[in-house]
């Protein structure tokens, strides 16, 4: 005797959410049964093994024939063909948009172009994520930033919008399509250490501060693009190590700020000069796409990894850079105040957050 | 020219792309009614066009009107070629026909294709313009009203039950002619679905004539079924049973200054309690004798027949039960006698119309299809019926009865046999109910109504009709011999002459009357009926092979073959329900299905133990060879299983009947003595458990002889039913004995599963072991799948079988899992364990399971509709402010916000602390105007449009109440697909295909601006696939009627449901319910 169809339809449909978490996962009918079973629910419920077949393959038909839904979740809303109530309709668009850590590290900051997606299968060995949840995740990353790519308006808003995901997720997908539009390298070894919330967090810092959107609100792109302008503006502030005078005199206030704040003193005051060229080459440079790309690998680089050498605290780094900036206001003929507030609120907000071990 | 049917397109969303090129779609749509086709322009370019066209008028006739479907058909414009279909809808504009259902049709509805599905949606309005007329030989009859429900709709009443209406209309089957060989499968398949659209409508029709000829204005218990014969033609019958209708204005439409309808309606009858069951439970209260002691001078004489007066001595003579039978006889006969077929469809009744139940009695035959020559005159499909239902009758005849209830016919085909099947429960009626002339009845009515504006200091004013007459013939003397709790038990055919042997004993209730042993039964079980513990569902299954063979050979070997599964059913059912401490059935539906090589036999039904009838005996098995020491100890282990399984059986259903000694069923009339006895055993039923358990062994055992090793098999297939899983009921009528404190939270299903027999299972007792586990696996798939409503009760479970082809087995079930609130239920029980009432329709304790499922997170309802949870950060202070709120706007923003346990218990504890009498302001809008402005208005604050649509194949929604019928949902779809596997294999295709249904069915009722649909059925399932070609086709028709529900809390004024409601815990594996 064999089951030739096999078909249980609710009048509001019945999701199983440790269902829908395995078949989000990629797992095949099979393999879900089998973690099922181990969860010990045939004993809770004394039931039997067909029982939980059965079961598993109705959801997973039923989320395939959402799935079409969920790819435009606002469809999902106000579609007929299942009765959901609304909250289990955000469920199921939170969930499905979620990604993994793992995942999203590796593919942060690369163009979401075909080439990237052939190469998921190198993901999935990596991160032990199954490539059917590799692309679903991937997918959702290029279908999120085509649908926002071009609109107006603020980032995190028009993906709150469009795909109706919670605050949080929305957030993070704005860093995803930021870092995917600027193609930030996240990838080289010395970067690894950060976790995507650092990345986030950078990313929401720069959208804040540095794009068109930060000046204007109205433009395309606003919140993608950064600020070509600003970053124009930025090779003004070479000044600061170019003008012999003024690096020194930069450095005398910083000092002077700084004694007896911070435990790295000696340290600090012999590395000022290396970490102030770093700190305004970085800034210089970034008119150039590569060096944009290059931004977070110059900031671990230039500032992180010789602080880090010497033993500073966080405590430290934040006290050096608060005075850092600070001292340049009192400079005498240094005139790019307002672009040099612009640049560095963000880069100590970031170096902060990049700050760990 | 009586009619104007006015449609308007609006427009369009989530169309399909239909030009590749563009990724856009060119769409325009077609209107069709009758011969009539009107377009609208091409919308170009948009997957949402916005078409807004004119209002397209056809006039009509009001024939065409009850006959047609409105047909909208959605193309695509294509300059070079022909234009692409898109889809269809079929609109059935019945219900606007009627002044008391649906005034408009306007909504969404899903764009269908047989081959694609559901393709977008379109938005329609239709409205029809209706002159009256009064042509006496009209053949339309407009105006009828048609309910699927097997009771008496919730706001009407019953002012005259005529009794049976029946008619057929056969035609070729569009998929046999010739022109099926050159057209696509689409064309096809639309033929299909127009012209079965076309025949329902006829037959509805003429229908609505024959209850116009009665004098009636309604059919309940509407069954409309479909014969695919094949070859031979397509068979549309139906059955149902005419009334004469009244509209209660319930309580809160008589605080609205005007009336919900429109100037149709004849008259409103003076303000009334709501039927529901309002009425019947407060009816156990011994002032209704009382005052109905008062009422017998003035009834009596305003009834202008003998019979009643014959009553009346009748109820003095007092225990003279055989007497009494033989006047009642007389009575029912002459009010049934002009009728050919006593029948009636429905399943539960007003109270007192039902004064006994003598048995199901049914009929089936075997018959050759010929091809139908002559569709105008069907008359061989009209005399195989005719002739089942003589013998139905003969039957009923035997056993006592005049009447049948509960009746209901079916069929099942295979190639070209046909086998005809008709059952119902023989019973002998309240002639009162039956009588015709309307006239009588309202002055009856308004006679029996007037003492009680009489009857001072009694707040008995509010009673309805049925009530009264209850109480009237209680005093004419139907009540001594028939108490409500019991009457129906009691045996109505002669004692000395009986129609089967049965054991008779003295009603455990009265004393006064026999009943039987045992009592099956194809109806609800009575709302009055008292009850000892809870119920539970009860299958018999069997399979029988057969040769294959052809024509009268085949007919032959079926005939022979289905006495011996008769019997075999029955001997089933007789042993599950005696193993269940059991002794009655209610909704036995016995199913006979015939396959190429093979019958198939499903018996369902609600076993519960009936305080009237005797305890049942237990089962003894007796052996064969004594000699044996081996076998004996093998047959007394059987038989301590035997006795195990029943005496926890009795746990679970929470059978613990009062112990009745022996002298007290022996003896007719009970002396003091004994009745003291009986109430202290009450007391100490504790101690009586024991004894009871004893008992099955002893008196009159059902014996059980193993003579083979066949008979041990039967008997081990007994105790292989699986035991419910805890919190689990499941019950396949429409009340689940000893269950009332349903919670709101409802979930609708369907199931279907195909089952291979591969060869290997050839023998009768290997197949029936396949059958067995089918429907065992397919029950615990229910439980395990329904397992997060728990406590819960999966109602009117009823499995459908079909032999779709040789070695498949199609098992189909719709129901609906309604959960109940556990801790209450007990309560309920002890207060209350005399005649059982629907406790939870009283006002008063209405409240109090209200606020005990608000209190407890446990408790899983359903959001009413579909916010977003815009409020969530809403502040107490507010919540606390809205709720004392009109309820109007209270439900609205109780929509919105969901999902919230904080709230919800604030709101609760704010709820309770005061205000809970809010009065609904008096301005308010009628309540169909109400209704509509809920569902309208929903939208607004919420992102979907998409209406929320509960169903239920019951006739009821737990904590809500209908105010509105909208009229019949009969719809019919096929779907058939080309790419099967590519559609995820025959489960992908059908699920998605039952999806479509519900769809289609919520989107018909959101567009008659309904939020409901009752006693839905799916009454086909036709599933036929060839995996090879990569081919499926099905077929599905299903039934129901559209309903306006409200909120039981809502209508008092008093928002504490929709709080309960709101709340929705996410839980793992949670079922969500509608």
């Amino acid at each position: 005797m064999s089951v030739e169809l096999d078909v249980f339809v609710g009048n509001t449909t019945i999701m199983d959410e440790e269902v829908y978490q395995l078949w989000l996962d990629g797992y095949t009918v099979n393999d879900a049964v089998s973690i099922r079973m181990k969860s010990g629910i045939l004993e809770q419920f004394g039931t039997t093994e067909d029982v939980l077949e059965s079961d598993t393959m109705d959801h997973y038909r039923t989320f395939q024939m959402t799935e079409r839904l969920l790819h435009h979740p606002s469809k999902l809303v106000n579609q007929v063909l299942f009765q959901i109530p609304p909250h289990r309709q955000a469920m199921l668009i939170e969930r499905y948009y979620a990604f993994d850590e793992a995942f999203v590290r590796e593919v942060l900051g690369k163009k979401l172009s075909k080439g990237t997606k052939k190469d998921l299968d190198d993901v999935s060995a990596k991160t032990g994520i199954t490539l059917k949840s590799c692309r679903r995740q991937f997918d959702n990353f290029k279908r999120v930033f085509k649908v926002v790519e071009e609109m107006k308006g603020p980032l995190v808003e028009n993906v709150q919008c469009n795909f109706l995901l919670s605050d949080k997720l929305a957030r993070d997908y704005a860093a995803i399509v930021f870092f995917a539009n600027s193609r930030f390298e996240t990838g080289k070894k010395k970067l690894q250490y950060l976790t995507f919330e650092d990345f986030a967090f950078c990313a929401c810092q720069l959208i804040q501060n540095w794009t068109v959107g930060a000046v204007d609100n109205m433009v395309e792109d606003m919140d993608v693009d950064l600020d070509k302008e600003f970053l124009q503006d930025l090779k003004d502030l070479k000044i600061l190590i170019t003008d012999k005078d003024m690096l020194d005199q930069h450095k005398s206030l910083v000092c002077t700020g700084l004694r007896g704040k911070i435990q790295v003193f000696n340290e600090m005051e012999g590395n000022f000069k290396n970490l102030s060229r770093g700190l305004i080459n970085i800034a210089a440079k970034l008119t150039n796409t590569k060096d944009v790309r290059d931004f977070f690998i110059d900031l671990v680089e230039k500032v992180i990894e010789p602080c880090k050498a010497d033993r500073w605290l966080i405590s430290d780094v934040r006290a050096f850079l608060t005075q850092y900036t600070n001292s340049a206001r009192a400079l005498d003929g240094f005139k790019h105040q307002a672009v040099w507030e612009r640049y560095m609120c963000v880069i100590k907000s970031c170096i902060l957050k990049m700050y760990h071990d | 020219m009586p009619g104007k049917l006015k449609v308007k397109i609006c427009a369009g969303r989530h169309l399909p792309v239909m030009d590749r090129a563009s990724d856009l779609t060119d769409a325009f749509v077609e209107v069709k009614f009758s011969n009539t086709t009107f377009k609208t322009e091409v919308y170009p370019k948009s997957l949402n066009p916005q078409w807004n066209s004119e209002w397209f008028k056809f006039e009509v006739d009001d024939e065409d009107l009850q006959d047609e479907p409105l047909q909208i058909t959605v193309l695509d414009h294509d300059t070079y070629s022909a234009n692409d279909a898109i889809g269809k809808v079929y609109i059935d504009i019945d219900p606007l026909l009627c002044s008391e259902a649906a005034t408009v049709i306007c909504g969404w509805f899903p764009i269908y294709d047989t081959i694609h599905g559901i393709r977008g949606e379109i938005n329609v309005s239709v409205k029809v313009d209706l002159f009256n007329d009064l042509n006496r030989f009209r053949q339309s009859s407009c105006g009828v009203k048609f309910f699927c429900s097997t009771s008496i709709p919730k706001c009407y009443k019953a002012v005259v039950v005529h009794g049976f209406v029946e008619e057929l209309v056969v035609n070729e089957d569009p998929e046999y002619q010739w022109i099926d060989r050159i057209r696509t499968p689409r064309a096809s398949n639309e033929a299909r679905q127009r012209l079965i659209s076309l025949m329902s409508g006829e037959l509805q029709r003429k229908i609505g004539l024959k209850v116009l000829e009665m004098g009636g204005n309604a059919v309940v218990g509407y069954l409309q079924c479909f014969d695919l014969e094949g070859e031979s033609g397509l068979v549309v019958r139906a059955i149902g049973t005419a009334c004469t209708l009244d509209k209660i204005s319930n309580t809160s439409a008589a605080q609205l200054p005007a009336c919900n309808s429109p100037s149709k309606e004849i008259k409103e009858s003076p303000p009334v309690h709501p039927t529901s069951h309002g009425c019947r439970s407060t009816h156990n209260s011994p002032i209704h004798t009382a005052s109905g002691s008062r009422l017998t001078q003035s009834f009596s004489v305003s009834v202008p027949t003998l019979i009643y007066t014959g009553m009346g001595s009748g109820g003095s003579a007092g225990k003279d039960g055989g007497h009494l039978k033989t006047l009642l006889r007389q009575q029912t006969q002459s009010a049934l006698e002009q009728r050919e077929f006593p029948f009636f469809t429905l399943t539960s009744f007003p109270l007192g119309f039902l004064i006994h139940a003598g048995g199901v009695v049914s009929a089936r035959s075997v018959k050759l299809l010929d091809r139908i020559h002559n569709p105008d005159e069907p008359e061989t499909r009209d005399a195989w019926w005719e002739e089942i239902r003589q013998e139905i009758k003969s039957h009923a005849k035997a056993l006592g009865c005049h009447a049948v209830v509960g009746y209901s016919e079916s069929t099942s085909i295979c190639e070209e046999v046909c086998i005809l099947s008709a059952s119902g429960t023989a019973a002998v009626l309240n002639p009162k109910f039956l009588q015709d002339g309307c006239l009588d009845c309202y002055s009856e009515n308004r006679l029996s109504r007037q003492p009680t504006f009489f009857s001072t200091g009694s707040e008995k004013g509010e009673f309805d009709f049925f009530l009264q007459s209850k109480d009237s013939s209680s005093m004419l003397g139907l009540e001594d011999t028939s108490p409500p709790s019991c009457g129906f038990c009691h045996i109505p055919y002669d004692e000395l002459n009986m129609p089967f042997p049965a054991h008779l004993t003295y009603c455990c209730n009265c004393r006064r009357q026999k009943v039987p042993d045992v009592l099956f039964t194809t109806i609800d079980l009575p709302i009055e009926a008292a009850v000892t513990g809870k119920g539970c569902l009860i299958q018999a299954r069997l399979c029988r092979l057969k040769k294959k063979a052809q024509g009268e050979a085949n007919a032959t070997a079926i005939s022979n073959l289905l006495p011996f599964m008769e019997y075999e059913l029955h001997t089933q059912l007789m042993n599950k329900l005696k193993l269940r401490g059991m002794n009655a059935l209610f909704g036995l539906r016995i199913q006979i299905s015939v396959g190429e090589n093979m019958l198939v036999g499903l018996a369902s039904a609600t076993g519960v133990y009936l305080t009237a009838l005797p305890a049942p005996g237990g089962i003894q098995i007796a052996g064969k060879t004594p000699s044996d020491i081996a076998y004996e100890q093998h047959i007394s282990n059987i038989q301590k299983k035997i006795n195990d399984t029943i005496s926890r059986n009795k746990e679970l259903y929470e059978i613990h009947p009062l112990e009745i000694s022996e002298e007290v069923i022996g003896s007719p009339i009970p002396e003091p003595r004994q009745r003291s006895r009986l109430l202290r055993s009450h007391s100490e039923s504790s101690d009586e458990v024991s004894e009871l358990d004893l008992s099955h062994g002893k008196k009159d055992a059902f014996v059980l002889e193993i003579d083979d090793a066949d008979a041990v098999e039967d008997i081990l297939s007994l105790l292989t039913d699986a035991p419910l899983p805890t919190g689990f009921y499941s019950c396949n009528t429409e009340n689940m004995p000893g269950i009332h404190n349903w919670t709101s939270s409802i979930q609708m299903f369907t199931t279907v599963r195909v089952f291979r027999l591969n060869n290997v299972n050839v023998t009768n007792q290997g197949l029936n072991k396949c059958f067995n586990d089918l429907c065992e696996n397919l029950l615990k798939s229910l439980y395990f799948k329904l397992r997060s409503m728990i406590p819960c009760c999966i109602c009117h479970l009823n499995f459908t079988v079909a032999v779709p082809e040789d070695e498949l087995i199609q098992v189909a079930a719709t129901a609906v899992a309604m959960t109940f609130d556990k801790d209450q239920s007990q309560e309920i029980l002890k207060s209350n364990t005399a005649p059982m009432k629907a406790i939870s329709e009283n006002e008063e304790q209405l409240q109090f399971p209200m606020e005990l499922s608000s209190d407890s997170p446990s408790v899983q309802t359903f959001p009413p509709s579909k916010g977003t949870g815009l409020l969530e950060n809403a502040s107490p202070q507010t919540i606390q402010g809205t709720s004392r709120a009109t309820s109007v706007d209270y439900s609205s923003f109780a929509d919105r916000c969901n999902s919230w346990i904080e709230l919800i218990k604030l709101k609760a504890q704010t709820i309770r602390r005061g205000s809970i009498k809010t009065t609904p302001s008096l301005d308010k809008a009628s309540p169909l105007a109400e209704g509509h402005l809920r569902l309208r208005s929903t939208p607004s604050c919420t992102d979907s449009t998409v209406t929320v649509v509960k169903m239920t194949p019951l006739s009821f929604i737990p904590g809500a109440k209908i105010i509105k019928y909208l009229g019949i949902i009969n719809m019919f779809f096929i779907r058939e697909t080309t790419s099967l596997r590519e559609e995820g294999g025959v489960s992908g295709f059908l699920h998605t295909f039952i999806a479509e249904v519900f769809a289609m069915v919520r989107a018909h009722v959101a567009a008659l601006g309904g939020n409901a649909v009752i006693s839905y059925i799916m009454k086909e399932c036709v599933f036929m696939e060839n995996s090879n070609k990569n081919q499926a086709q099905c077929l599905i028709n299903v039934s129901g009627d559209a309903v306006i529900l409200i909120r039981e809390s809502e209508q008092e004024g008093v928002p504490i449901q929709t709080h309960g409601s709101t709340n929705q815990t996410p839980q793992s594996g949670g079922a969500p319910v509608s």
